[in-house]
């Protein structure tokens, strides 16, 4: 390990003694992290691969990935109705992810956690069970100028369905919700909140519980989009206190096709399914059909249950980590990071919240996003580029896109370095 | 680094920082948008056609090097031509992003062969030329390359 490798401050000067200790502790234990993760050690292009993508999907550790290829090639079956050993073993495997979520989350019940396919699928799921049966014309759902489109169209499509309205709460420039805004939009109309907990754009980690307060005073459920939570903040939704919560396996360090809706039992019992089929039933003839209980009232069909298999593996491997550690250190990325690209000249960080988890986006006068990216891609560096699914607050901040940069638990400061290299490059190139 | 410099010579530099033909013609008959969404590109191309023949054509938008230097250099090979012509260079201009063969003598827009080997540029490179073939049409429509 080299002198260069961990931090010394930019003028050269020696951090005291104990600020090193920790900084080597901290770039060793990312090292050990990083053999993990069998796609860190591919090269493109002739270079190793530098992968800042993690918002948009996280690579996966050897041991989720051995976890579905155990199932296939051990335990295969269909779960919940079968007699055999093996559909037992299936079965076994399948619910002791749904235990593991229970408590990675602190919900209080196993049967609050609902298996779908994704964020997407489980607000769809809230907006049409949830909302479909309960909302009329003239009735109001918030959400925020920053959501994603899958916390934006399933509430205009019910709006469509039922005359409800969108009231939108507003961002300011530093990329924060405006509360004040927000507290006077809530109304006795309101019969639903929806807000991200965490901004896939800007970063910005919303005061999710203050939210909650103001439209639990008002007797008003709140859904909480955690995608981009989930991996990098702990989330515990008994003290959130949220109704719902909705979040991705892919983006938590497992496989994609699955993902959870988090709900309270009171309101999930209230809720009429999302979709009919097999496991969702209790009996079903041509006189009348009942439905099952929770979770399996809202999981038609046979589930993702490899990728179940696998997302449990994840929790394991968070778990044993600790997210502690995790936050730690993409937050002490973040600040590195932060720095070193705020003052590159004519870029604009966009979304200075005081509160973020480790996400930036930035443009640059002159040089488009997607021509950076093409430059950063040929140095084996993944960004994304564009709308990032936020085409709205595109338009708040007056960008076509943005570049952004997303970190998680095995990116590493000189991989910053080499970022921010590259960047001042792409300037030269095409300024 | 020899890869993107097959991609960005410095014609589509020039093209990207001095743009011909930008801007919006008055007396236009035709007129078509198109977007990008995947990456934000927006082009608005005006024009004027008498007697199937396009006698002046002006792109205004915002977008990436690739997709501006295209409709800059677009703009100046079309102007004059028919609009079969048009169409046909079109044609041949998306053999040439994508890696076909090009039985035609594509003269300056030879410079954006170098797209192929960036599969996720073609859109910005043919984003004007989608614009153009909606103009020409005037089919009242935003273009998208989606």
């Amino acid at each position: 390990m080299k002198m260069g490798e961990f931090n010394m401050n930019k003028h050269g000067a020696t951090s005291d003694a104990s600020t090193v200790e920790s900084e080597i502790k901290n770039h060793l234990l990312v090292q050990h992290w990083r053999k993990d993760f069998p796609i860190l050690h591919t090269s493109l292009y002739g270079k190793p691969l530098v992968y800042f993508d993690n918002a948009a999907t996280t690579q996966k550790p050897s041991i989720v990935i051995e976890a579905e290829n155990h199932y296939y090639r051990h335990i295969n079956a269909n779960v919940h109705r079968g007699i055999h050993t093996l559909s037992q073993q299936a079965t076994e495997a399948f619910e002791a992810t749904r235990s593991k979520l229970r408590q990675f989350i602190n919900a209080r019940y196993e049967h609050e956690i609902i298996f779908v396919r994704g964020t997407t699928e489980a607000i769809n799921l809230v907006a049409q069970s949830y909302g479909r049966s309960r909302f009329k014309a003239g009735d109001e759902i918030i959400i925020s100028a920053m959501e994603h489109h899958s916390n934006i169209v399933p509430w205009q499509i019910l709006c469509q369905q039922t005359g409800a309205v969108l009231r939108i709460v507003p961002v300011s420039d530093a990329g924060e919700l405006d509360i004040n805004a927000y507290q006077d939009l809530l109304n006795p109309k309101t019969k639903l909140v929806a807000i991200t907990h965490v901004s896939n754009t800007l970063g910005s980690i919303n005061p999710v519980k203050t939210i909650i307060k103001h439209a639990h005073a008002l007797h008003v459920p709140v859904l909480l989009d955690g995608a981009q939570a989930i991996a990098h903040i702990p989330v515990d939704v008994q003290d959130l206190d949220c109704d719902f919560y909705a979040f991705s396996s892919h983006k938590l360090y497992g496989p994609t096709g699955i993902g959870v809706l988090y709900g309270k039992a009171e309101l999930l019992d209230e809720m009429p399914p999302y979709q009919g089929g097999g496991d969702m039933i209790s009996s079903v003839s041509f006189e009348g059909t009942t439905y099952n209980k929770l979770p399996y009232k809202f999981e038609a069909g046979t589930p993702n249950i490899a990728g179940t298999v696998g997302l449990g593996a994840a929790v394991d491997y968070l778990t044993a980590i600790g997210l502690d550690a995790i936050v730690k250190h993409e937050q002490s990325l973040l600040s590195y990071a932060t720095e070193l690209i705020a003052n590159i000249p004519e870029l604009c960080i966009i979304g200075n919240a005081r509160h973020k988890t480790g996400i930036i986006s930035w443009v640059m006068a002159g040089v488009h996003p997607h021509d950076i990216g093409t430059f950063l891609d040929r140095q084996a560096i993944a960004v994304r580029t564009g709308h990032h699914c936020t085409m709205p607050l595109m338009e708040r901040f007056g960008v076509p896109a943005t570049v952004r940069a997303s970190f998680a638990l095995y990116n590493t400061k000189n991989e910053v370095d080499k970022l921010v290299s590259a960047i001042y490059q792409a300037r030269e190139l095409f300024k | 680094m020899n890869d993107l410099r097959d991609l960005y010579q410095d014609m589509i530099f020039d093209h990207y920082r001095q743009p011909r033909n930008y801007g919006c013609l008055e007396h236009a008959n035709h007129k078509a948008e198109g977007y990008n969404p995947l990456c934000g590109d927006k082009v608005t191309l005006t024009l004027i056609l008498k007697d199937g023949v396009i006698h002046d054509l002006k792109f205004e938008g915002t977008g990436c090097a690739i997709s501006t230097a295209s409709a800059s250099l677009m703009t100046e090979s079309l102007k004059g031509k028919t609009a079969e012509e048009a169409l046909s260079i079109l044609e041949e201009f998306k053999s040439l992003v994508t890696g076909a063969t090009v039985d035609k003598d594509m003269g300056k827009l030879a410079v954006l062969a170098g797209v192929q080997a960036f599969p996720q540029r073609v859109k910005c490179a043919t984003l004007a030329w989608h614009t153009l073939q909606a103009a020409l049409k005037s089919s009242a429509e935003l273009v998208t390359t989606e």
